[in-house]
């Protein structure tokens, strides 16, 4: 193919790429440069010059409900599920490599937790909760809530993995005179790190995303999405773009520190 | 079965490796024990609960123990209720047409036009990290785009195109479908495009060397080729259109309804029973299009 001069159909369909970019991107830049708007400015264009008003707005505790605490609280929670996210996928990816019991079953209750609507999921914990006696709360109801976002996500990635990788390796490595665990930790856990570090970046963003499934399981303290949630509906100045604006930087920088980390740790596997 | 004949026989020859096979016998329970705990706890246990309390009685303060259909009779019989799924599934049948067609030529043109596999990784992470970002603030972000006085308005009643500035932009059901387009369509992109790069370049030389024209390439051999990738992006996009209720809610700013936002309502009212039995017609209904869709493709083996 590599040697074929580009036709209409290439045009055409890059025409059709660009447009499905500016299409992705178009409107967050909105925002973005909206948020910068001026003291007298509204929530659209044009700008009435350029401030920082509204991010200063952005922590003064009356103007948005409690966004430092929120944030704090969606932080902890995202590196909670990724955490749990990364170390039960692996194992359950490894399981996954022998046959067992249950197998196809357990399977299929990772597919469904992927497809069951997420309120569903949120209003079934929050009743559970609620009839055993339990106060949700964000470490305890929502965590769990999050993880039936995440864990599918994470044990399909490995199912994905896995039946890529070759048992070569390791019988090699055992050929060699490697224990299990040697093994593992020093031929296998390399050869995949790359895809762990993904499944982390997944359950991490997946859960400071989040807020269908937390709706009813929070408790007392919103998360940030639910802050933001709750402020569509009664916050009509830019001071909502600004949160906007710093949640989505935010998510840019964790997105480019996981990619640094994935380039790093191959290319020190190919040093190596 | 044969495991359980096996086993006696080598035990009685040789104890100590009996150990250690047994112990290699339960590796993948303890590996798997995690997911499972964790799924049946916050999963099938709240599933099981929601199927019972649907047939629960309620007032305003607090649920009883019962075992009444008069939740299941309140929502199958109520005109409201069929009109809500009804407009569900119309936004989902919507939704997957465009994301399908979006989603699948932005694959084919990532899989087949782009010439580098480094150039490929870029493109595509370029349409994946806006999906890494909050939905929320994403549904946000059309505002000044759509709004009355947004980019679009304002450029059209400057360009005189239209008198005043058109209403049904924002806060529609046409806002609805579009943010939805917005959220969804990587779900899409990323199965077909997976499945694409998997197709062998050589079949397409093949078909071509056979005198196929390049319609007939792509009808014959690609889409074919394509459809178990199709199928998983649909389970996605329709399972995640089919829960939706906070796009709907923001951008038709209340003028239309979906189940989840039914639901959400219902919950807000503390109406648990009420919520529980639509969750349970909406729990079988959403279930039922992904066995159809499952009978198409089968996931292990496209993973």
């Amino acid at each position: 193919m590599s040697h074929e001069k580009r036709t209409l159909e290439f045009y055409v369909l890059a025409a059709f790429f660009t447009l499905f970019v500016l299409f992705l991107y178009g409107p967050l830049s909105a925002i973005l440069i909206l948020s910068f708007q001026g003291e007298t400015g509204g929530l659209t264009f044009p700008l009435n010059g350029v401030s920082l008003h509204w991010f200063a707005n952005l922590f003064e505790r009356q103007s948005v409900g409690d966004f430092g605490g929120s944030f704090k609280r969606s932080l902890v929670l995202g590196l909670m599920v990724m955490v749990v996210t990364v170390a039960v996928s692996l194992l359950a990816g490894l399981a996954f490599r022998q046959k067992f019991r249950g197998a196809t079953a357990l399977f299929y209750l990772a597919v469904a937790s992927l497809v069951v609507p997420s309120i569903i999921i949120s209003l079934g914990i929050g009743v559970v909760f609620q009839q055993i006696g339990f106060r949700p709360a964000w470490y305890t109801s929502a965590f769990g809530a999050h993880l039936t976002w995440t864990l599918p996500f994470g044990v399909l990635i490995m199912f994905a993995v896995f039946n890529r990788f070759s048992p070569a390796y390791e019988e090699a490595a055992r050929d060699l005179g490697a224990s299990s665990w040697q093994t593992f930790a020093h031929v296998v856990l390399p050869m995949i790190a790359p895809s762990l570090i993904g499944v982390g970046l997944f359950g991490f963003t997946l859960s400071y995303d989040e807020f269908a499934r937390t709706l009813m399981t929070s408790g007392t303290f919103n998360t940030l999405p639910l802050e933001i949630y709750g402020m569509t509906t009664n916050v009509t100045t830019p001071v909502l773009y600004a949160l906007g604006t710093v949640t989505t930087v935010f998510s840019f920088l964790v997105i480019l520190a996981t990619l640094g980390a994935i380039l790093y740790v191959g290319r020190r596997r190919a040093r190596a | 079965m044969t495991v359980a004949l096996k086993r006696p026989a080598i035990a009685a020859a040789k104890p100590a490796r009996r150990r250690r096979l047994s112990l290699s016998a339960i590796t993948p329970y303890l590996q798997s024990a995690p997911l499972a705990i964790i799924l049946g706890a916050f999963l099938l246990l709240p599933i099981i609960m929601i199927v019972v309390v649907s047939f629960w009685d309620y007032d305003f303060a607090a649920m009883y123990p019962d075992l009444l259909t008069t939740n299941y009779s309140d929502v199958l019989g109520s005109w409201v209720t069929w009109k809500t799924y009804l407009n569900t599934i119309k936004f989902a049948a919507i939704v997957w047409a465009l994301t399908l067609f979006i989603g699948f030529w932005v694959a084919y043109f990532l899989a087949f036009h782009i010439r580098t596999t480094a150039m490929q990784m870029v493109l595509f992470l370029v349409c994946t990290v806006p999906f890494l970002t909050s939905n929320i603030i994403r549904m946000i972000s059309w505002i000044p785009v759509l709004g009355r006085n947004g980019l679009i308005n304002s450029t059209l009643v400057q360009l005189g195109l239209v008198p005043k500035p058109i209403e049904w932009l924002l806060y529609s059901e046409f806002a609805v479908v579009l943010a939805m387009v917005h959220l969804y369509t990587l779900f899409m992109v990323t199965p077909i495009f997976n499945t694409l790069m998997r197709i062998d370049k050589s079949l397409v030389e093949a078909a071509r060397d056979a005198g196929a024209s390049g319609w007939q390439v792509l009808w014959n051999v690609i889409i074919p080729l394509a459809k178990p990738g199709m199928a998983i992006g649909t389970i996605f996009v329709v399972t995640l259109v089919m829960a939706d209720f906070s796009t709907v809610q923001v951008m038709s700013g209340g003028q239309s309804a979906s189940v989840a936002l039914m639901m959400k309502n219902q919950m807000s009212l503390l109406q648990y029973p009420a919520a529980a039995a639509n969750a349970v017609v909406l729990l079988v209904l959403v279930l039922l299009m992904v066995a159809g869709i499952l009978r198409i493709v089968d996931i292990r083996k496209e993973l």
